[in-house]
């Protein structure tokens, strides 16, 4: 029997309701989670460190592909010496934050939803919970931390990654004067309103996709299956989330 | 032997009273009572899917039931508070059918885990308890390995280590001596007898094995039905005139289980015309 897609839109609205309800579980277990700090610690090492070869290569073909393209435009108008300052533009207020939280949710997401799913199928969290140990504390809110924490440093990391590549690409290939690349950009880029606002959406993409990872894991049906169709949604709507919260938030932080 | 209603026992660490549970449709009990004596090893018998791993569930408030109360020490598990039902299962040890090790965790990082978690001693005390645990289940030097190096009668033996890491109260085992070889399974029976004279620590085993259980139980509940179908020492239920401990012990597939799973008719099923009888 095919579900009417009244129901569906029920039990769409019933998990994100629910989605809710878990991050204000999580957020209550914060602080006990702190009591397991290490387990922090490792968990900003393997969302962050671990995705930093991924993000570092991306942004440099990033900021390549921008500069290409940036000054190829910008010269048919005579203003290809701009050309650092739009990537710079681009790059802190949109496509930084957001192409790091769409990688972000590939590479890390996606680790986080099969393994708390895998702990679910083989009652892992159900033994912690049989030693007194709560797994939101333990296994939930360290992976949300980490995610809200690393997100932030890992687009700041692409950035810089990627304005090193559009230099590259204008400056060291095109010939475009590098003393004009790096002035008209310090010139037109502002901390506050570029740099930090930026910062502040890959915070809130942080949030976003590793709670729906994070989520999905603690939902998943207790089968192989179940794991998969998890990690699957975890990209998808990590990916919705992120593109549709940074519509929003552009229309408020501009 | 045989009664529904066991009379009230002031020793009794666990009272389920009137339990009823329904999941997805299926009556699992319906109205259970039964003691655990405080101090004693029970064993909970009875055929697949009467919900023997459910009332460990139950017990240890990782499910509520519809209806009843189940006394854990003093508290009404169902109605207590998550702080106060973690309290009390710091006191409780369990042994899950399928193990149940953190897989990203060594053996002796499994066993020290719930010392970790809520005691701060020193490392060389962590160190020496766990040891001593892992040496009880005969896997001291296993110490170093990983959970997906074990076989599964020894992940068990792991578990069984980690379940009683704390010296617990009260240790619920779910299928213990599954994939055991003979030797391991006279160790363990030891073990558990060993911890419940020495230490008085309260045990339900959930079992199938009947020479097993015989050796280490001191009372046995064979459930049915969703109710306790019989209730005395191994041997009496061994005697048994019942027709469910006949049935049972003797493993006969014709009596009040059916071996069966409810189906539809055997000829229908396969395509012939439905037999009129």
């Amino acid at each position: 029997m095919s579900a009417r897609p009244t129901s569906r839109l029920g039990d769409a609205l019933a998990q994100v309701g629910a989605c809710g309800l878990f991050l204000l579980q999580v957020l209550g277990a914060v602080p006990k989670s702190l009591r397991h700090f290490r387990e922090t610690i490792r968990q900003i090492w393997f969302v962050g460190a671990m995705s930093l070869v991924i993000i570092m290569t991306c942004g440099l073909f990033v900021g390549a592909v921008l500069g290409l393209q940036l000054y190829d435009v910008l010269s048919r108008f005579g203003a290809s010496a701009m050309s650092g300052t739009v990537v710079a533009l681009a790059l802190y207020r949109e496509l930084g934050p957001v192409v790091t939280a769409l990688l972000f949710a590939g590479r890390a997401g996606t680790s986080i939803t099969a393994e708390i799913g895998l702990m679910r199928a083989t009652d892992q969290l159900a033994a912690m919970e049989m030693m007194a140990v709560d797994p939101l504390a333990y296994v939930a809110a360290p992976r949300f931390i980490a995610g809200v924490v690393a997100l932030p440093l890992l687009a700041c990391v692409f950035n810089a990654m990627a304005i090193l590549g559009a230099h590259a690409v204008c400056v060291s290939w095109l010939g475009l004067d590098g003393g004009t690349f790096w002035s008209n950009m310090t010139a037109s880029v502002d901390v506050w309103t570029d740099v930090v606002n930026g910062v502040w959406k890959s915070v809130a993409f942080g949030a976003v996709c590793t709670l729906i990872a994070t989520f999905n894991g603690y939902t998943t049906a207790p089968t192989s299956e179940g794991v998969a169709y998890a990690t699957t949604r975890t990209v998808v709507f990590s990916s919705i989330a992120t593109l549709a919260l940074d519509f929003v938030m552009t229309a408020f932080l501009t | 032997m045989s009664h529904a209603n066991p009379p009230e026992r002031a020793d009794a660490l666990v009272e389920v009273r009137g339990l009823s549970t329904v999941l997805n449709g299926k009556t699992i009990f319906d109205r259970l009572d039964l003691d655990i004596p405080r101090g004693r090893i029970v064993a909970i018998m009875g055929p697949s899917g009467t919900g023997k791993t459910t009332l460990l569930r139950h017990i240890t408030g990782q499910l509520r039931p519809d209806a009843g109360e189940i006394r854990v020490d003093g508290h009404d598990v169902p109605t207590l508070p998550r702080d106060a039902l973690f309290a009390l299962r710091e006191k409780i040890g369990y042994l899950f059918q399928n193990s149940a090790l953190l897989t990203d965790y060594s053996v002796f990082e499994n066993v020290a885990f719930p010392l970790r978690q809520h005691l701060r001693l020193p490392e060389e005390i962590v160190r020496n308890v766990v040891l001593t645990k892992l040496q009880a289940v005969g896997l001291r030097g296993a110490a170093g390995l990983m959970p997906h190096e074990l076989s599964g009668g020894m992940a068990r033996r792991v578990a069984l280590a980690r379940a009683i890491v704390r010296d617990p109260m009260l240790i619920l085992y779910d299928e213990p001596f599954v994939g055991l070889d003979p030797i391991a399974l006279n160790q363990i029976l030891k073990l558990i007898r060993t911890l419940n004279d020495t230490l008085g620590i309260t045990s339900i085993l959930v079992a199938h094995e009947f020479d097993a259980v015989a050796r280490a139980a001191d009372e046995v509940y064979l459930i049915a039905g969703g109710k306790v179908a019989a209730h005395g020492t191994p041997a009496e239920l061994a005697r048994g005139e019942s027709a469910w401990t006949k049935q049972f012990f003797g493993g006969e597939a014709d009596g009040p289980v059916p071996f069966q799973y409810p189906a539809r008719d055997y000829a229908a099923d396969l395509g012939f015309p439905e037999r009129t009888r």
